[in-house]
């Protein structure tokens, strides 16, 4: 090894260190600086109020109500329509034509920004369909999106069932279908419940769309008919309007420092659960338990 | 001499367009345990999975021939869910669902419509019991059937298959991938067991064809050579090529 | 019972005979399936009968070409090439810092780091792809904006291009480290191992081999990169200053194209409203042609 290659390998490493702790260190500053600035105002009274201008309350539990209905919709539609599509793709399509363009179509809607989401959703829930601005539009729109998610993670963990256990199952005369919804699906559940918090993850983080097709307005939905504001919509409208706060101790700024620590607090708890789930499941399949 | 229980004429097949079996003609008969030896890749496998018709699961299939089951041609017209029921199926490497115990025995039957805790229970030790398992696992049924040893989750298929009441078991090396002590067990089960099934086990191991089985077929490249009483196979072939495969001459 | 086969049919058919039960389950299925064709077909078909007329009335060189973007001045005027060169000039500038940042530190978590450090790193860097985007436009609003004002002065507005560059570049990270550390460690031990027989250092095995080796994965990590960049809308709008003029320093204030839609689109009315969609229609074929483009780039060097 000569000279010119160690002085070059010293400083390629020098460099990746570099890299490393770039990426490291602006990943702890937001965290770091956001969760520091808001959490002291995330309080029962944020989680529990509502948000009226007019009555003065600034509470976000409109919007995590919102959330929690727009994640319970999209979720409700698009997990049995994913797997349901996951198991045709994995267990009967044969290759050709129809297979091809089924696959395009998803790796096309993978590709879509979320804003040309938002566009159609408006056009075509919104107003076409006449569903208005509201939970059902949103949810519809998010459901296309978060499908080509759903149906990679669940092929996934389809095909990484071991055929041994579809041949057992066959060779007891069981049906094909049988076979799929008692054998092939339960050995998949980890890879499937990944999916689904993986959705849950890019419900909650979605905006643009979701701006667009349940719109901004921070009341309480009581129906799936009515619009709600998310808890990222909420974040976008007081980040870029600062508008008046008619609090004693809260500011414009304090709230939305708040909303942005919540925000990141889900994540985390999403990303969390996701890793846990996993392992957890696994572990009784392979029956590390009773 | 026992009943006919497979009668199998001039059986072609082919993958694509690879011939894979050549006029095969072979005659199981009731309660007994049939081998099928011979060099790996000859075609045995292949052969064993026309009996229960698990090559319709490969798309390239095609064959050529009649196979009766009791008189009956398989492939015509014949109930599959009742010829899989009836023709059950150990594979080479264990393969037990990942359920529980209880669940991987109780699967067939459920399958098949038993519905009934009581009745279920019954099968599922009854099974367990002619597995030769049921004493080592009867504290534990609610356990992973992943969670027990190889020799073990092999005597757990077959509790399965015993459970939808066959009347004829294939084997597919069924002991290749086990210890010398769990080999033992399984073959000891085998020959208990022939006295109510008709087995057909397809296995490398020369000895242990020569140890368990009433007659025995040689496979080479697709052809069965030659095919007769165990004794006279392994003692005084009639051909030469048995003779070379047997004395360890080739394979 | 002998059947006596038929001199045509040589064959057994082996097609099990599904029962009608089966059939429809899988028609079933098939629906569900053709539901993703659906949804691309009717979202394409529908952004096109919405937004392509206006471009046409407006002139396609005209719309694409002109800088001017005046929707509500009299006479209307639809020229997106500022937002154009906005977004391509941004997305750019973001995949290439990305891109390397990413790329090394992929190296780093795949090759380097020690593994109790790699197993904490990759969950937080997990936790980075999940953060919402109005979080990170959030975030830039806080932090890098008053920072570019310091640093270039305090007349600048802060929102500028820049910003955009170092909101994206920080956004896609994650989604460059993910695709590439899992393509590197998925490279045969069997290469590293020859290259290291061989007499070379860990790191001219990495750059030399490995690199090389898992090639696809990470020019897909790009490609995924290059979309997220190009698509995202919330953070960009956040800290971009939106004024539509043709970008003149890193320090400009500038509107992307996904910008462009989401800001006038609640209260702009009819040829206004058409316009926006045909931003959302050059948008759509931009990120169609980015993603057909390189798979085939892709394609072509795998086959190779």
């Amino acid at each position: 090894m000569n000279m010119r290659t160690k002085v070059i390998d010293r400083i390629l490493k020098v460099f990746i260190w570099i890299c490393t702790a770039f990426t490291v260190s602006i990943l702890l500053f937001i965290v770091v600086y956001i969760i520091s600035k808001g959490i002291r105002f995330v309080n029962w009274e944020l989680l529990s109020t509502n948000y009226s201008s007019y009555k003065r309350t600034y509470g976000i539990l409109p919007m995590i109500v919102s959330t929690l209905y727009l994640i319970g919709m999209t979720l409700l539609i698009s997990t049995p329509l994913g797997i349901l599509t996951s198991i045709y793709l994995t267990q009967y399509a044969k290759p050709g034509k129809v297979l091809s363009s089924i696959r395009f179509a998803i790796e096309c809607l993978a590709g879509i920004p979320s804003i040309i989401y938002g566009l159609f959703g408006l056009v075509f829930f919104v107003q076409t369909l006449r569903f208005g601005a509201s939970m059902l539009s949103g949810a519809l729109t998010l459901t296309i999106m978060v499908l080509p998610t759903i149906i990679r993670a669940t092929e996934e963990a389809l095909l990484t069932v071991p055929l041994s256990y579809k041949e057992g199952s066959l060779a007891l005369g069981a049906s094909k279908r049988r076979t799929i919804f008692k054998v092939v699906l339960p050995s998949a559940i980890t890879g499937i419940i990944s999916a689904i918090i993986l959705s849950v993850g890019r419900i909650v983080g979605e905006s643009a769309a979701v701006m667009l097709t349940a719109g901004s307005a921070a009341n309480f939905p009581k129906s799936i008919f009515e619009p709600g504001a998310t808890l990222t919509v909420q974040l976008y409208y007081m980040a870029t309007e600062m508008p008046k706060i008619f609090h004693p101790t809260l500011t414009a700024e304090d709230l939305t420092y708040a909303i942005a620590t919540v925000l990141i607090v889900l994540t985390l708890i999403i990303n969390l659960s996701a890793t846990f789930t996993g392992t957890f499941i696994k572990n009784k399949q392979i029956g590390k338990g009773k | 001499m026992n009943k006919l229980k497979f009668d199998i004429k001039n059986l072609d097949l082919f993958y694509g367009d690879q011939q894979a079996l050549f006029d095969v003609n072979l005659d199981i008969y009731e309660k007994e345990v049939t081998a099928l030896i011979g060099p790996s890749g000859c075609g045995k496998s292949t052969f064993l999975k026309t009996l229960n018709r698990m090559i319709d699961l490969n798309e390239e299939c095609k064959i050529r021939g009649t196979i009766l089951l009791d008189g009956q041609n398989i492939y015509d017209k014949y109930n599959l869910v009742f010829l899989r029921k009836n023709v059950g199926m150990l594979f080479q490497k264990p393969n037990p669902f990942p359920m529980s115990i209880y669940e991987n025995v109780a699967y067939g039957p459920k399958t098949h419509g038993i519905k009934s805790k009581k009745a279920l229970d019954e099968i599922v030790e009854k099974s367990l019991r002619n597995a030769a398992l049921w004493d080592e696992v009867k504290d534990s049924l609610n356990k992973s059937g992943l969670s027990i040893s190889g020799g073990q989750q092999q005597r757990l298929c077959f509790a399965r298959v015993l459970a939808v009441n066959p009347s004829v078991i294939l084997m597919d090396e069924p002991t290749s991938a086990l210890d010398p002590i769990s080999t033992t067990k399984i073959e000891d089960l085998i020959d208990e067991l022939k006295k109510d099934y008709t087995i057909i086990i397809v296995t490398h191991n020369m000895q242990q064809a020569a140890r368990i089985s009433d007659r025995t077929a040689f496979f080479l490249l697709g052809k069965i050579i030659e095919y007769d009483n165990t004794d006279t196979i392994f003692n005084t072939p009639g051909n030469k090529k048995t003779e070379d495969y047997i004395t360890g001459r080739f394979g | 019972m002998n059947i006596e086969q038929n001199n045509e049919e040589k064959f057994i058919k082996l097609k099990e005979k599904s029962t009608p039960s089966e059939k429809l389950f899988e028609l079933m299925l098939l629906f569900c399936a053709s539901l993703s064709v659906l949804a691309v077909v009717t979202i394409t078909i529908y952004l096109f009968y919405r937004g392509a007329p206006v471009i046409f009335k407006v002139g396609v060189n005209n719309f694409i070409f002109n800088t001017e973007w005046a929707p509500l001045s009299v006479p209307p005027s639809f020229g997106i090439l500022p937002m154009i060169v906005a977004s391509i000039t941004a997305t750019i500038c973001a995949v290439a810092f990305g891109v390397v940042i990413g790329i090394m530190t992929a190296v780093y978590l795949a090759e380097l780091a020690p593994r109790w450090l790699a197993r904490i790193l990759r969950p937080a860097i997990d936790l980075l792809a999940g953060i919402p985007s109005v979080v990170y436009g959030f975030w830039g609003l806080a932090v890098i904006i008053p920072l570019i004002r310091k640093v270039f002065g305090d007349d600048n507005p802060g929102n500028s291009l820049l910003a955009v560059i170092i909101i994206l570049s920080i956004m896609i990270l994650p989604t460059i480290i993910n695709l590439s550390e899992t393509s590197l460690r998925a490279v045969p031990i069997a290469y590293k191992e020859g290259s290291l027989a061989l007499g070379s250092t860990q790191l001219q095995s990495v750059f030399k081999v490995q690199i090389p080796a898992a090639k696809s994965g990470i020019i897909a990590s790009v490609v995924l990169g290059i979309g997220r960049a190009f698509g995202e809308t919330m953070a960009v709008v956040m800290v971009a200053g939106n004024a539509v003029q043709m970008p003149e320093s890193f320090l400009s204030m500038v509107r992307t194209l996904t910008g462009g839609i989401v800001i006038e689109m609640n209260y702009s009315e009819g040829l206004h409203k058409d316009a926006l969609f045909g931003i959302g229609v050059v948008l759509f074929i931009f990120i169609m042609i980015i993603n057909l483009v390189l798979n085939k780039m892709l394609k072509k060097k795998v086959i190779r």
